[in-house]
């Protein structure tokens, strides 16, 4: 083995960590317009609601891919920890994804079974984001390591907490998604994202305040982390900023603002992603294994990199142009701009 | 171990759901990396000839290469998690040597799958034709590089090399000895040739289902025509590259072959067991046919040679023995059909009777002939590196996730079975409909969703060229 005299786990960490906070986002969106999907008043809404995210939605969804392969290539100590400890919540996701995946074409072509595939796309698309939710709750938690292994049972990941995260990723997602609708319709169907939107809006505010206040009170670690000095001086923007957001995406929620509840929407969650990092910096398994004793070998790492480096921003502006193509407001027929 | 805790343990069920979820999701690549070579041989032809009715047929056929696609791109999202939900000790053991293969994979297939798809599904009418043959030839790299990596990573685990073991665990130590390590130049041919054989057979499948109804004759005509062509030299070109494959194996992974052969004791001018029922407890063959001398001949190419048995290792490093006995039989059988087959479409060329309703009925019935080739294949190396994952260094029994248990393991299989028996039959009937509809360029009917590119969602194409 060559030892390379660089460091790559900080770069890794920012690819990784950029990597997932995309997913979260743009994955993010399509699952909550996927929920909202149905609650759509009649046919000719949930048409347009689906065309807004045809487009875009499994370029958003191969991210997965990548966050997954690229955890087991950066850190593969925390893939191999962490994906036995949340076995049940992955298979629902995964299951989930492939109904609601195979929904955007088999409703269109298997007009026998509509109602079967509106069906899988909402459900799974609700089903999918609880599982992410509660992937989010169980490693917040930590999880049961004994060596190098998960130790405790796959349901151990099932807690009131990350029970609660999962129904708050509902919400969370459901924002994201109405932002994204108020962004790409107009008339009646925005007025009901809105509306929709406030409803989100009220559970995330919720949420945010619940698992801030729960998440301290529970791992020493966190509250220490936040609350010491000179920390809580260092950290205090977060919760301020949060609040400012949280201010502006209500009043934009209930003004004519087109893009800023999905601005804002993105803002929360930035700041909910930060506010996580920051509690659990510099772990990848929580309170057992940090960055540096999960990564993998320093030439595996550089090898990954140089494919990397060179691929990603190619992929970036494809995707970048793609959604430039397709901006605008969706409408019913397929005349799309 | 008592039969019921075997028959429950998280390690078989493991296995059996690792199955499941490969054989299902190779039936995909085994077509779409043959699909987007021919598709790319059809745009060439086009820009070359400037014919029409290769035009037709490109896009006819890229219709069914999308739905394809996005079901392999479904069902592709699944199989890296299975590493770490039920293989976690594998990741860990070998995640430095082997992560990167698959993040290639994946980053690739993405690349490819943004940068080019697009046009070539959507594009026609917006790229110049050249542009057009230029995406249609970049899917078709890109499906071979996904193939590339994967084969290299599996190549690995059958044949190591290039790594050194510290603590149990796998580090780098030379990453081009890691990808061409020493079975993957013959698995990577092997393979990819595989798979453009099971392309073919389906295509002359489809010629054939229509030469048969009478319609869209010219069509067929040339499919049929220009794929035998190909299958006269893929076919035998495929069984040379298996005999070299088995060579290979021979010398890197001897017990796999004695398995596949069925061969228990070592000795010289062994028989070619045509067909046996192998007795795993008494390491012996029952009902044995047998072809005198022949087994040392086909593989030392000397009817003096020494072939190891099974019994030269020990009974706790050998791979089971009849289902790789049996799934290479299958394998092979059916090549010497499909050679039968292309060998009989000579003659009848000669004779300019290729249309004659007896071989335009055997090609409808061998259409998927290679889907069976594949997976008997597939299944004879896999279950042949038993009970490895790693050949020799890595055992399966060490590489399970230590804190599943067996009724966690029957769940998310019950959970993958139930899932893939409704996806795949749906989406085969939606296959199945753009074949009945066929390559005429009748557009379908307006579809809601207007999108020029991806793969899922990718299925709509007549109508979407209609409206750009």
């Amino acid at each position: 083995m060559t030892v390379l005299p660089f460091d790559f786990v900080p770069l890794w960490t920012v690819i990784l960590g950029f990597g997932v906070f995309y997913y979260v986002l743009f994955d993010g969106f399509d699952l909550g317009v996927g929920i909202l999907y149905g609650f759509a008043p009649d046919r000719a809404a949930r048409n347009l609601i689906m065309n807004s995210i045809a487009p875009v939605w499994d370029g958003n969804e191969t991210w997965l891919v990548l966050g997954g392969v690229g955890l087991l290539a950066a850190f593969p100590l925390a893939f191999a920890v962490i994906l036995p400890a949340v076995y049940f919540p992955i298979l629902v996701l995964l299951l989930a994804l492939v109904f609601r995946g195979v929904a955007f074409e088999f409703h269109y072509r298997d007009v026998e079974h509509r109602t079967f595939w509106d069906h899988a796309f909402c459900y799974g698309s609700a089903l999918a984001t609880f599982a992410q939710g509660v992937v989010l709750g169980a490693f917040i938690q930590g999880f049961q390591v004994d060596g190098r292994q998960f130790s405790g049972s796959a349901f151990d990941c099932f807690t009131p907490f990350s029970l609660f995260t999962g129904l708050a990723l509902l919400f969370g997602y459901g924002l994201v998604g109405t932002g994204w609708l108020i962004m790409k319709t107009e008339g009646d169907l925005q007025n009901w994202a809105r509306r929709l939107g406030r409803y989100c809006f009220t559970g995330v505010l919720v949420a945010i305040v619940v698992v801030s206040l729960w998440t301290p009170l529970a791992e020493p670690y966190i509250a220490h982390r936040w609350f010491a000095w000179p920390n809580i001086g260092f950290l205090s923007p977060v919760p301020i900023i949060t609040v400012v957001l949280a201010f502006w995406e209500w009043r934009s929620l209930n003004n004519r603002s087109e893009a800023a509840p999905f601005i804002g929407a993105i803002g929360l969650f930035l700041m909910s992603y930060f506010g996580i990092t920051i509690s659990l910096w510099p772990m990848i398994v929580p309170y057992k294994f940090t960055l540096w004793q999960a990564a993998s070998a320093p030439s595996t790492q550089a090898f990954l990199l140089v494919g990397t480096l060179f691929l990603l921003p190619v992929i970036l502006m494809y995707t970048g142009w793609s959604y430039w193509v397709f901006r605008g407001k969706v409408r019913a027929d397929i005349g799309y701009h | 171990m008592s039969t019921t805790a075997a028959t429950f343990s998280p390690l078989l069920l493991s296995r059996l759901q690792f199955a499941w979820v490969i054989a299902w999701h190779i039936l995909l690549p085994a077509f779409t990396i043959g699909t987007a070579s021919f598709i790319a041989l059809l745009e060439g032809l086009h820009l070359v000839t400037r014919r029409d009715i290769y035009f037709r047929l490109s896009t006819f056929w890229t219709r069914i290469f999308a739905i394809a696609f996005g079901m392999g791109v479904v069902s592709g999202i699944v199989m890296p998690f299975q590493f770490g939900t039920n293989w976690s000790r594998y990741a860990d053991a070998t995640a430095n040597v082997l992560s990167p293969l698959f993040a290639y994979e994946g980053i690739m297939a993405f690349f490819l799958e943004s940068a080019f798809l697009g046009v070539l599904l959507f594009g026609r009418k917006l790229v110049p034709r050249w542009a057009h043959f230029v995406a249609a030839l970049m899917v078709a790299l890109g499906t071979l590089f996904s193939a590339f990596w994967i084969l290299a990573a599996n190549s690995w685990m059958q044949t190591p090399d290039g790594y050194v073991v510290i603590d149990g665990r796998f580090f780098p130590a030379d990453w081009l000895r890691i990808i061409f390590n020493p079975s993957f130049p013959y698995r990577f041919a092997h393979t990819v040739v595989g798979f453009y054989v099971t392309t073919g057979f389906v295509v002359i499948g489809v010629a054939a289902y229509y030469l048969r109804r009478g319609r869209f004759a010219e069509e067929s005509r040339v499919m049929l025509s220009m794929t035998l062509w190909l299958l006269t030299v893929l076919v035998p070109l495929q069984i040379f590259l298996g005999d070299q494959h088995g060579l290979n194996t021979l010398q890197y992974q001897p017990a796999k072959l004695a398995a596949i052969e069925a061969h228990w004791t070592t000795g010289a001018r062994v028989p070619l067991i045509l067909f046996a029922v192998p007795d795993q407890a008494t390491a012996t063959n029952r009902d044995a046919i047998e072809i005198p001398d022949l087994g040392s001949l086909i593989l030392t190419h000397d009817p003096n040679g020494t072939v190891r048995g099974l019994k030269d290792w020990p009974r706790d490093q050998w791979p089971p023995v009849a289902i790789p006995f049996f799934a290479f039989r299958i394998m092979v059988g059916i090549g010497l059909l499909m050679l039968a087959l292309v060998a009989a479409s000579w003659w009848l060329r000669v004779r300019d009777r290729l249309q004659a309703v007896w071989f335009l009925r055997l090609c409808e019935l061998a259409s998927p002939a290679g889907f069976v080739a594949v997976i008997a294949g597939w299944t004879t190396t896999e279950v042949g590196r038993q009970p490895w994952t790693v050949y020799g260094l890595l055992r399966t029994a060490d590489s399970v996730s230590p804190a599943l248990t067996g009724t966690d393991v029957m769940l998310s299989l019950a959970g993958y079975v139930l899932v893939y028996l409704l996806i795949y039959p749906v989406g085969l009937t939606m296959m199945a409909r753009v074949v009945r509809r066929g390559p005429a360029e009748a557009p379908e009917e307006p579809i809601a969703s207007g999108r020029p590119e991806g793969p899922v969602r990718a299925l709509p194409v007549a109508s979407t060229e209609d409206s750009p």
